[in-house]
């Protein structure tokens, strides 16, 4: 029985590998977007507008994945919204767990007032619905990329508090707390340094599901037309156009869909893969 | 007599959270930057026009003035009048709930649906290739979200196959002879199939698109809960007196096995019913989640207040009824 | 004919054998005992008896004869019924063996009603004749009761009114009085001896206590690593067992006459030598 056990901590995590695969080379195609994309991403060509992608009739080869109706190539403009899109996942997701999770260990470890005080806060935050709470900041705030960082944080710090808050409670029951605190050590330092380690795989995993949230929230926004600027290549405001002329290009909503796809789901599936990792007892 | 007691804590509970809610969006939408006065007036307007309508709305006084007002208000049941429709909030908001509320609904039977089959057949076949096929197309499922599964069904069946309808509610030549806005329900209750079947395939997507990720959810924990609740005894006892697998599983497990699942399933549908915002918004249908976006754009303060403070009660209503639905279901905690 | 055959059973989860050429007979009305150390297997014959071996443990080899059927050729429902109508358990745990979402009445009469096709009402009559067997007052309350409502030693007699249910022919009670208060035990088991005399039930009774063996049962077979080391009747085993393991368990058994002797565990020499005998089988098996 204990072979069992032992292969599957050993096995490769196949959806490990492919989604960091994924993810790996998404980053790499953002940072070389420069070099790699064959037009300016918001230069505007009449002449080359609705332009269909490379395998098809009437296509360019400038335009290897189309061209939408303003003339502006698509795969550009897709690899500049990665850009866009993992800056976002990564400010935004490292935002939200650092509050979420901070808020998470003192109301789950102190409980008392504390705990009190933030629950309530969680009871009340999570009655709005997210999108449209998001959809409002965003109108209070005005566009751009930090008003973009701040209602994703403001909509979804939640997350990481519940689930960081039952850890920490969990753990703060646990004999080796009880030892450090006969031993005299003071409460905070007790927290930072005996409970954060044991939760941090959890913080760990939540942080990979948040990048990818971070990404589909801000899609949506653009989608809504309320994201960073109506000029800017994201992916959500491609979208958006593509749905308007889905029957007359196509290509314009597909290939930043399936990125997103891809996308999304690559982050959520290194969550799963590293939860696996980190306990596959609990599989 | 504990049953009651928990139940008046809730409510009691959730009556703070929403006080909380209506707080806080009252506050914050009034930084908003934007006049929507200015948005209501046409070009050339007075002076006069402007401190006029800033009465009327009660924008000329201080926040927590009106935050008083508003209040009371409230208790009288006066929500405020939109500033886009002229119309009574109350009004506009209950008229579009139905829409949402069916919309909802019809996600969660199919999600229920779709999962609860997943986890039964996933335990009926349990070690087998079936399993893992099943494990392997909720994960996918589970981290897509609703806003891209509506996208890739427009795809699909706006382009593709256009079997459904990717547009709106019903069919604009279709001549409504209902009472209320459960256009759903009464198309049932009337016996109207033919625009039963027309309301369906326009909400078939826009509801699928919810469904999947709370299916998801519902499949893998249903399938673990069933998964725990075959080793017990009761079961094994049960296999001894001659019964099939299926019954096993279906009759002495499942009823057992739901039960630790309801909650999180309830929060769950909650989130579910924050979905129909943008899904409303991609399929174009006429419910709360559209006009609020539009609420939003258009600086429509009133408006935006009731429509949050609705999804607020709706979602501590779905929390409340789950709660109260597991301690009705659970035996222990009936007879106490 | 004997009711129970099992001829040269063996089980195993993947490689590993769990019970080994196992052969034992049980004829009707016969009490036998199956005793046997933790993990010596006997739970899992009884198990394979009933057709409720986990689901990565199966039946590898052998043959078991029920009235005249080989289970192990019969169709999986054809088996099912066979097992329901004629064989019956009593479990270990009677906090865990009932469904908690359920009446207790039914739960004694399902399997009249579904599998033998009884009249409920007539199911119900049978219910309350069985609740007097066990001795539960007020059968009507206690017959609509949920098990959480009830005492652990009430749910076992609940337990054994369903196993006498259906006048199985073979109850396999498999350490029916381990999850019990030391107080209760001795009334269960007093219980089931009456009742298996007045039913005439064959019984075979997994255990480890060598008191029960003497009190209840007529036979008894001896168990250790799944294989048999000695098939006997009670008072030859008590008047002086044959296999060395034997001897060394009743040597063990603490004797509450005599509260100063040592408990004697069963010496190493004895295990190794019984350990011995199974590495010699196994070989041979390859």
């Amino acid at each position: 029985m204990a072979e069992g056990r032992m292969a599957v901590k050993r096995r490769i995590n196949p959806r490990l590998w492919l989604s960091a695969g994924w993810l790996f080379i998404l980053v790499v195609a953002a940072l070389a977007a420069p070099l790699l994309a064959p037009q300016d991403p918001l230069a505007q060509d009449l002449f080359a507008s609705r332009l269909p992608p490379l395998w098809q009739m009437g296509a360019e080869p400038g335009y290897p994945l189309g061209s939408d109706s303003l003339g502006r190539d698509v795969l550009s403009r897709i690899l500049y919204g990665a850009r866009i899109a993992l800056l976002v996942a990564l400010i935004a997701g490292t935002c939200t767990c650092i509050l979420g999770a901070g808020l998470g260990l003192i109301a789950g470890y102190y409980r008392g007032w504390p705990d009190m005080v933030i629950s309530r806060f969680i009871d009340i935050w999570m009655a709005f619905p997210p999108v449209l709470f998001a959809i409002l900041l965003i109108a209070v705030m005005g566009t751009g990329l930090t008003s973009i960082i701040v209602a994703i944080v403001v909509i979804d710090w939640t997350r990481f508090a519940r689930v960081i808050r039952a850890e920490a409670m969990s753990q703060g029951a646990m004999d080796y707390v009880a030892s450090a605190k006969v031993a005299g050590r003071a409460r905070f330092g007790i927290m930072l340094r005996e409970i954060l380690p044991n939760v941090l795989p959890t913080i760990i995993v939540l942080l990979t599901l948040e990048m990818g949230i971070a990404v589909i929230v801000e899609a949506i926004l653009s989608f809504v037309n309320l994201s960073i600027s109506t000029d800017d290549p994201t992916w959500g405001s491609m979208i958006a156009e593509g749905r308007a002329t889905i029957h007359q290009s196509w290509w314009v909503l597909v290939f930043p869909l399936i990125t997103l796809f891809l996308t999304v789901l690559s982050f959520s599936q290194l969550g799963e893969g590293l939860k696996d990792h980190f306990d596959p007892v609990l599989r | 007599m504990t049953l009651i007691r928990t139940f008046l804590k809730r409510l009691a509970s959730m009556l703070i959270t929403l006080i909380g809610v209506a707080v806080i969006v009252f506050f914050v939408i009034r930084i908003v930057p934007g006049n929507p006065i200015a948005m209501m007036l046409p070009p050339g307007a007075g002076e006069e026009d402007i401190v006029r309508l800033k009465a009327l709305y009660g924008f000329d006084k201080s926040i927590p003035e009106q935050f008083l007002i508003w209040t009371k208000g409230i208790v009288s049941g006066d929500f405020g009048t939109s500033i886009t429709t002229r119309q009574p909030v109350l009004l506009l908001v209950l008229g579009r709930l139905p829409a949402t509320l069916e919309l909802s609904i019809m996600a969660l039977v199919m999600a229920i649906g779709i999962g609860g089959i997943l986890a039964l057949t996933g335990t009926r076949h349990r070690g087998q290739k079936a399993e893992a096929l099943i494990d392997v197309t909720n994960g996918v499922s589970l981290s897509v979200p609703d806003f891209l599964w509506g996208l890739l069904f427009i795809l699909l069946f706006g382009v593709l196959w256009p079997v459904f309808h990717i547009s709106g509610r019903v069919s604009p030549a279709l001549d409504l002879p209902f009472v209320t806005n459960f256009y759903l329900f009464e198309s049932l209750v009337r016996l109207r199939f033919d625009i039963w079947l027309d309301l369906v395939s326009h909400m078939f997507m826009p509801a699928l698109a919810l469904a999947i990720p709370l299916a998801a959810i519902i499949a893998q924990l249903l399938k673990q809960s069933l998964k725990e609740t075959m080793h017990l005894d009761y079961v094994t006892l049960a296999r001894t007196k001659g019964y099939s697998e299926n019954h096993v599983i279906l009759r002495e497990a499942l009823p057992n096995a739901v039960l630790p699942t309801l909650t999180l399933v309830g929060v769950q549908f909650t989130f579910l019913i924050g979905g129909t915002v943008i899904i409303e918004r991609l399929f174009s249908y006429e419910g709360l989640g559209n006009m609020a976006i539009d609420a939003v754009i258009n600086r429509d303060l009133p408006l935006i207040q009731g429509i949050v403070i609705l999804f607020a009660v709706i979602f501590t209503t779905v929390n409340l009824l789950v709660d109260l639905t597991y301690a009705l279901l659970n035996p222990r905690l009936r007879h106490g | 004919m004997s009711f129970l055959k099992l001829e040269g059973l063996n089980v195993r989860v993947g490689s590993l054998p769990i019970l080994r050429d196992v052969s034992l007979q049980v004829e009707s009305g016969e009490v036998r005992a199956l005793v046997g150390e933790s993990g010596a297997g006997k739970s899992m014959i009884g198990k394979a008896i009933l057709g409720t071996l986990p689901d990565a443990i199966a039946v590898t080899g052998g043959r078991i004869y029920l009235d005249g059927d080989d289970l192990m050729t019969l169709a999986a429902k054809d088996r099912r019924r066979l097992i329901g109508s004629k064989a019956a358990l009593i479990p270990q745990d009677p906090l865990t063996a009932l469904n908690p979402a359920r009446r207790v009445g039914p739960q004694i009469s399902n399997r009249l009603v579904d599998i033998l096709g009884w009249r409920r009402q007539d199911a119900e009559k049978r219910v309350i004749e069985l609740l007097h067997e066990v001795h539960i007052p007020a059968p009507e309350r206690v017959m609509r009761a949920y098990p959480h409502e009830l005492s652990g030693g009430m749910r076992q007699r609940i337990l054994i009114a369903s196993a006498f249910a259906a006048e199985p022919r073979l109850i396999v009670a498999d350490e029916p009085t381990t999850a019990l208060d030391v107080t209760v035990q001795k009334q269960i088991l007093r219980l089931i001896r009456d009742m298996q005399r007045r039913h005439g039930t064959a019984l075979l009774f997994v255990t480890h206590d060598l008191g029960v063996v003497s009190k209840l049962c007529q036979s008894m077979t001896v168990l250790y690593g799944g294989k048999v080391l000695e098939d006997t009747t009670v008072d030859q085993f008590f008047r002086g067992p044959a296999h060395a393991y034997s001897a060394a368990l009743l040597a063990a058994t603490p004797k509450y006459t005599d509260p100063d002797s040592s408990l004697m565990p069963v010496p190493e020499a004895v295990i190794r030598a019984v350990e011995a005998e199974i590495a010699d089988h196994d070989q041979r098996r390859l």
